[in-house]
Order: C-alpha cells, then structure tokens, then sequence
C-alpha cells in the first residue's frame, strides 16, 4: 500500500522539482554585468549567434574578437532607437579605422520593419536580428535601446540603459581604442 | 447547344473570382489576437493597447490577412519573426508539451490517491457479515423472555 501511494507520488514530485530546476536555470540576472562593473570587473561577454538582418549567414561575437565592438539592442519600433541611431552611426565611421566598431541588434521586431528602419537611418554598420530577445537576455537587457561595450578581449567594459549620448562614447569607447589585446 | 456553352463558359468565368473572394479574406486580425503574444508586453495581442509593437504586429497580421493567408500561415510567420513565443498557448512538443503533460498527470495521480483513500476507507468500515450472525443461545432465551414479557 505504501509502495503503490510511492510509486505514484515520487514521479510526480520529481517532475515538479524538474520543471522548477529549469525555471529557475532560465532566469538570468539581468544586472549581473552591471554589479561586476560596479565592483571594477569586466565579465565576459556572452558569447551570442546571431543571424544578419537582411543579409544571409550568421555571426558570432568572436567574430569581432581584438576589436572594440559597440553592441547596440535596438527596435525599429522605439523611438529613443530612432533618435539615437544618427550618433551610432556618425561613431561607427569614426570607430571603424581604429579597430572598433557598431553593431547593431535588432531585438523582438518584425524584420521587414527593421530594415524600413536602417534603410530609413542609413546605417552601415553591421546588423543583426535578435527575433525572441534570447541575446538580449544574456546581455541583461530589459528595454530599448540599451548598448553593451566589449573591450578587445571580448570582455564587457561599459554598460548604457538607455540612448547612447556623445558623453558615454567619449568617456567609455574612446579609452578602449588605445588599449592591446 | 453553341448556346448553352457560351453560357456555362460564362457562368464559370464570372463565378471563379467571386467564388475566390468569397474564400478571402480566411482569418482577421480580431480572430488571432487571442491567440498570439505581444513579446516585450507579456500579454496577448488582445489586451496590449499602447505598445508601439503590439501596433506593428497587428500591421503585420492586417496584411497577411490582405494576402488571404490562412490563420495558421499567419501564426507560422509570426513565430518566424518572433519566436515560438509568440503563440499564446504553447507548442505540444519539445519541452513546452509539459504545458498540457502536467495536469494531465496531476489529474492521473488524483485519480489515482482517490481510489487509494476509497479502498483505505472501504477496509475500515465494519464487516457487514459480523453484523448478520445468528444470535447464540442465550441471547435467543433473552428475546424470548422479552417477547413473553410483552404478550
């Protein structure tokens, strides 16, 4: 009797424990970059790949590696986005002779939108779809636009939640350029 | 007879795009937004009003709708731009599945410790047999004296 009432609640208590271990290891905390930053550390980056917006393949956040790379989560949809966007794109020409660059991903956003929007902006720099947010979530992003700097040994340097302003890349990007591997 | 298949000819020809509009449009906007997610809202179409991309993904619905896609076309190009978490009730495979699997089993194992708390309560209850038996011999010259009692 007591077997059988065992047999059929073990499994069923098990199942429950499983789904809430899995919960549980699919949230992610969302400020850990920031509190490593706080603390003067720089974490690493995670390690997405993304597909390109508008363009066949797909690219890799080592692709970048030795490089400053200016993440930017962006909608086409968001209207700070939208305002920013002209000053990612007048750092992307000056970053990209000094071993540095934009990227741009776009993050829960219809792509045909999305590439009205960089047509639109004339951005050049490279673009890539986030269609579920899932990158965006490793980088802690919890709203558009907010931007992530990686230093050149892919490692997180700055964080900004929220448009970018010429003060942030001055004081943030700019330092990183004369920095080695 | 010339006659008669010039008319049929022209009944079909007439007939085809009336009977292709009638089948188009297959779905509405109305029709999905129960059905689908807005991603950064957290709820369904239906109930986000204000989000800028609640509006576009209706935009994206309206025109799909307009291309007379079907209902299922259309959440299958919604999951293409957005994820499979756009639909509001989960896959049934993968890990989603557990979505309907649990309380299918929760309801399993219910079942299951009722007919256990039955069985428990049905072997303490009294034997009905005990309660049946022949009255002894004294007890039969009790009733007896007490039937005599009575006359």
């Amino acid at each position: 009797m007591r077997y059988a009432r065992a047999a059929i609640f073990l499994p069923l208590i098990a199942l429950i424990v499983v789904l809430l271990g899995y919960g549980v290891a699919h949230q992610h905390g969302s400020r850990t970059l920031d509190r490593a930053l706080s603390e003067g550390r720089r974490p690493a980056a995670p390690a997405f790949r993304l597909p390109r917006l508008g363009a066949q393949g797909v690219a890799r956040a080592a692709d970048w590696r030795g490089q400053v790379v200016v993440v930017n989560f962006w909608a086409s949809w968001c209207t700070p986005c939208r305002d920013e966007s002209p000053l990612l794109e007048r750092w992307q020409k000056r970053l990209s002779g000094q071993g540095a660059t934009v990227v741009g991903v776009d993050t829960e956003d219809v792509a045909s939108d999305a590439l009205g929007f960089a047509h639109k902006m004339r951005l050049t720099y490279p673009l890539l779809r986030d269609r579920d947010g899932e990158a965006a979530r490793e980088f802690g992003v919890t709203g558009y636009p907010e931007t992530v700097v990686l230093d050149r040994r892919g490692r997180v340097a700055a964080v900004k939640r929220g448009p970018v302003d010429d003060a942030f890349m001055v004081e943030q990007v700019a330092p990183l350029l004369g920095e080695a591997t | 007879m010339i006659r008669a298949l010039a008319l049929a000819f022209a009944v079909l020809l007439l007939g085809a795009p009336a009977a292709a509009a009638a089948a188009c449009p297959r779905t509405s906007v109305a029709d999905l937004e129960d059905e689908v997610m807005c991603p950064v809202c957290g709820e369904s179409l239906a109930v986000a009003r204000e989000s800028p991309l609640a509006a576009r993904e209706r935009a994206l619905i309206q025109r799909l709708v307009r291309r007379c896609e079907s209902k299922q076309q259309i959440k299958d190009e919604l999951v293409a731009q957005f994820g499979p978490s756009v639909l509001a009730l989960p896959p049934r495979r993968g890990f989603a599945a557990s979505a309907y699997l649990v309380p299918l089993l929760g309801g399993v194992a219910a079942i299951a410790a009722t007919a256990l708390l039955l069985r428990r309560w049905r072997r303490r209850a009294p034997a009905p047999a005990a309660a049946q038996r022949p009255p002894t011999a004294a007890e039969r010259r009790r009733l007896e004296a007490e039937l005599d009692r009575l006359r």
